[in-house]
């Protein structure tokens, strides 16, 4: 055959060859079906653990309780036991080594997510014991008045 | 003679079926590949969001958007708090200022105050990817870099995202953003970090009262299981055949 039909065939084979090594060097070899299916699950498997590899930031209510055992004890006797300490303190990420002290939210606003009075029926939100952010002592910081480790409105 | 013959036709035909055998037929599988090839039996994440519960505090909000690194001050969220005020015309009223990060502090919807009588119905709807089964946003993604898991959760591999958006387009919920420090698509991912190690998703944890939460379908002894069985709840978007595993508690049609 003449040098016109080989030219051509051997840059498609040398292309083709190209294609196949930079694929073969590029795709990861966990990449695959790794799921259920290739529609749902072609991937590449290492992503997964890149994922549980994440830092967990908010430690819980026990990881305070090891060393702050005072105040996670007075808070479980009061309504705000239902919050997390981390909601009001931060998350303790790798406290005490890192942050060594967390900054408290100690704003008005962070009390009126709650308390602040909204009336909405079908919500529990207009069952929750709440003020008229307007109203009641507008300048005042909430903290001034209310333990909000144990907040007891008759003991005022 | 003739009988080296026959011999030499029959190892011939042998041979020739043998050789074009490929080598894989004869792999011996582990029963892990084998529990992988078919699915892992065990587990199916799903979600139960109780909307009566929802007060509209929004700490799952700010627990999610902190946990994940999702930048804290830019308008995106992985999970959001929507208000529904629906008045006596007949109007919905919603907003969701912030994603609902800092709570409901004031009755006025988009600057709008609406009188207390006025109102019929009003309520929070915390919302969050739905980890469908069959997720729109996976079919879509043309280089294989958003999957689901064996478990049920749908993640993005972010090094192998181009960050072409298709997904965020796919999504009909729009759980779905585009990572500003990563330029990549970006999803809830039910804390999979966490839920792996036995421990509850951010905002499950950070919900005061229990209107966030997460449950293994498969486990029918699990609270969440038995309560997605046995009690009157709903989905979002059930028209889209992307059977979503997030549920809802008290959902309304005015809800989408």
């Amino acid at each position: 055959m003449k040098n016109h039909a080989w030219r051509p065939l051997a840059v498609v084979i040398g292309a083709v060859a190209l294609l196949l090594l930079v694929r073969a060097n590029v795709v990861p070899s966990d990449f695959g079906v790794n799921g259920e299916n290739f529609t749902y699950g072609f991937h590449r498997k290492g992503s997964i653990d890149d994922w549980k590899a994440v830092q967990i930031k908010y430690k819980g209510r026990e990881y305070c309780r090891e060393c702050h055992e005072e105040k996670v004890t007075e808070n479980e006797s009061s309504p705000h036991k239902v919050i997390e300490c981390e909601n009001c303190h931060g998350p303790a990420i790798e406290h005490p080594d890192n942050p060594e002290k967390l900054v408290v939210d100690r704003s008005r606003g962070l009390c009126l997510r709650c308390h602040a009075f909204l009336p909405y029926p079908q919500s529990h939100r207009s069952e929750m014991p709440a003020i008229d952010p307007d109203e009641h002592n507008p300048d005042q910081a909430c903290a001034d008045c209310h333990n909000p480790h144990n907040p007891n409105l008759e003991a005022m | 003679m003739s009988s080296s013959r026959r011999k030499f036709l029959k190892t011939a035909i042998t041979g020739g079926i043998a050789a074009s055998l490929p080598l894989s037929a004869f792999k011996l599988l582990s029963p892990a590949e084998v529990q992988a090839s078919i699915g892992d039996d065990k587990v199916r994440w799903a979600f139960l969001i109780d909307i009566q519960k929802c007060v509209g505090c929004g700490f799952c909000v700010k627990a999610c958007k902190l946990e994940n690194e999702v930048p804290y001050d830019l308008p995106v969220s992985r999970t959001w708090v929507e208000r529904y005020v629906v008045t006596k015309d007949g109007k919905s009223h919603i907003d969701s200022p912030e994603a609902g990060r800092d709570g409901y502090t004031s009755a006025k919807v988009r600057g709008d105050d609406i009188p207390p009588e006025e109102i019929t119905k009003a309520f929070f709807v915390p919302k969050l990817c739905n980890q469908c089964e069959k997720p729109a946003c996976v079919q879509v993604c043309p280089v294989g870099a958003t999957y689901q898991t064996l478990d049920g959760v749908v993640l993005v591999d972010r090094k192998w995202c181009i960050g072409c958006g298709y997904c965020i387009m796919a999504c009909p919920y729009g759980v779905r953003f585009f990572h500003p420090v990563y330029k990549t698509a970006e999803k809830c991912t039910f804390c999979y970090h966490r839920i792996t190690k036995g421990l509850k998703s951010a905002c499950v944890q950070a919900c005061p009262f229990g209107a966030r939460q997460l449950g293994n379908l498969k486990d029918h002894d699990d609270p969440v299981t038995h309560t997605i069985m046995t009690q009157r709840v709903g989905v979002l978007k059930a028209e889209y055949g992307t059977k979503p595993q997030a549920y809802y508690i008290g959902l309304d049609e005015r809800v989408r």
